[in-house]
């Protein structure tokens, strides 16, 4: 049966349309999931999307972390559920705790909207296993609080155990510690990225198809497991 | 009616972009010597009736998981009026 991979619609959620796409695109079957269901249906995967879930408003990601399919999602994810957030998808992962630190305001104060340079620096996630460690690829980054923190003791712990998943090259975006573009949990199914690889899955449309190697990585994982 | 102030303040050691582009605007328009201006925000929460223990305890869970995020913020919540 082919994998069905879901995607979080929240009021506000720009990017839903674009993973589910991209979801397709990498032979999955692309689930459309609501903010406000209690359950996650049956999907063997969950893309958080980008964009500015509840307006942004408090926290990027804040009220959308206490959204009703969230207490699905939260245990679940702890599970072992294969879980990826995109940007604002990463920022709600991070207010759920289930990814260490935070999203902060960028450092130099604007938005940031370009084309991105990154090195993948883990290929042993659910979502980057079709990837060579030490590879460059081209996505777009688009977004205004995308400066990643967290304490030494926890930067220090992330690299150590080889869970900082992508770096930036050719200049840091945002300010992020240590260039870090993309985290994991330490189990490898959670994954935080701040650019958009859904964005970038075909030349026709995107700076590249680079992207497409997280949504092939999970079917991969999924089919394989 | 009870009413609790709710105050939130991004930890001193995290950057905050925001003040520095208000300190930079209080020092173009002309007040001399800013040497620092910080950011924060203030929740005035209404409640009808008294605040018993169950409510306190929830407000201070809440304070702690949805109006601030330890990880980058202090918060501290006062209690300005219990009736």
């Amino acid at each position: 049966m082919t994998p069905r991979v879901g995607v979080i619609t929240f009021p506000g959620s720009l990017d839903d349309r674009d993973a589910l796409r991209a979801i397709d695109y990498a032979g999955a079957d692309p689930v459309a999931l609501w903010h406000g269901d209690d359950s996650l249906g049956a999907v063997d995967a969950v893309v958080l999307p980008g964009g500015f879930s509840y307006g942004d408003y408090l926290r990027c990601g804040a009220i959308a972390r206490f959204s009703p399919i969230m207490a699905a999602l939260i245990p679940a994810a702890k599970d072992g559920l294969p879980v990826l957030g995109i940007c604002n998808g990463f920022q709600v992962l991070c207010e759920a705790h289930l990814l260490p630190g935070a999203l902060t305001r960028n450092d130099h104060r604007h938005f940031v909207c370009r084309d991105q340079r990154l090195r993948i620096e883990s290929n042993t996630t659910a979502w980057t296993a079709d990837y060579q460690v030490g590879e460059e690829i081209l996505v777009p980054i688009k977004n205004g609080e995308g400066c990643y923190i967290a304490e030494e003791s926890v930067l220090d712990e992330l690299e150590r155990s080889g869970r900082v998943l992508a770096r930036y090259v050719g200049g840091n975006p945002n300010g992020s510690y240590r260039d870090i573009a993309g985290i994991t949990n330490e189990a490898g199914n959670i994954v935080g990225l701040m650019p958009h690889p859904e964005h970038a899955i075909d030349d026709l449309t995107g700076p590249s198809s680079d992207g497409l190697g997280f949504f092939t990585s999970i079917l991969h994982r999924l089919v394989s497991a | 009616m009870s009413r609790v102030v709710v105050e939130v303040m991004l930890k001193p050691e995290i950057l905050d972009p925001q003040g520095r582009a208000v300190e930079g605007a209080l020092d173009r328009l002309g007040l001399v010597g800013v040497t620092s201006v910080r950011q924060g925000k203030r929740f005035e929460i209404e409640l009808a009736g008294p605040l018993d223990a169950s409510r306190r305890e929830r407000l201070n869970e809440l304070a702690e998981t949805l109006l601030a995020n330890p990880v980058i913020e202090n918060f501290t919540v006062h209690v300005v009026e219990d009736a």
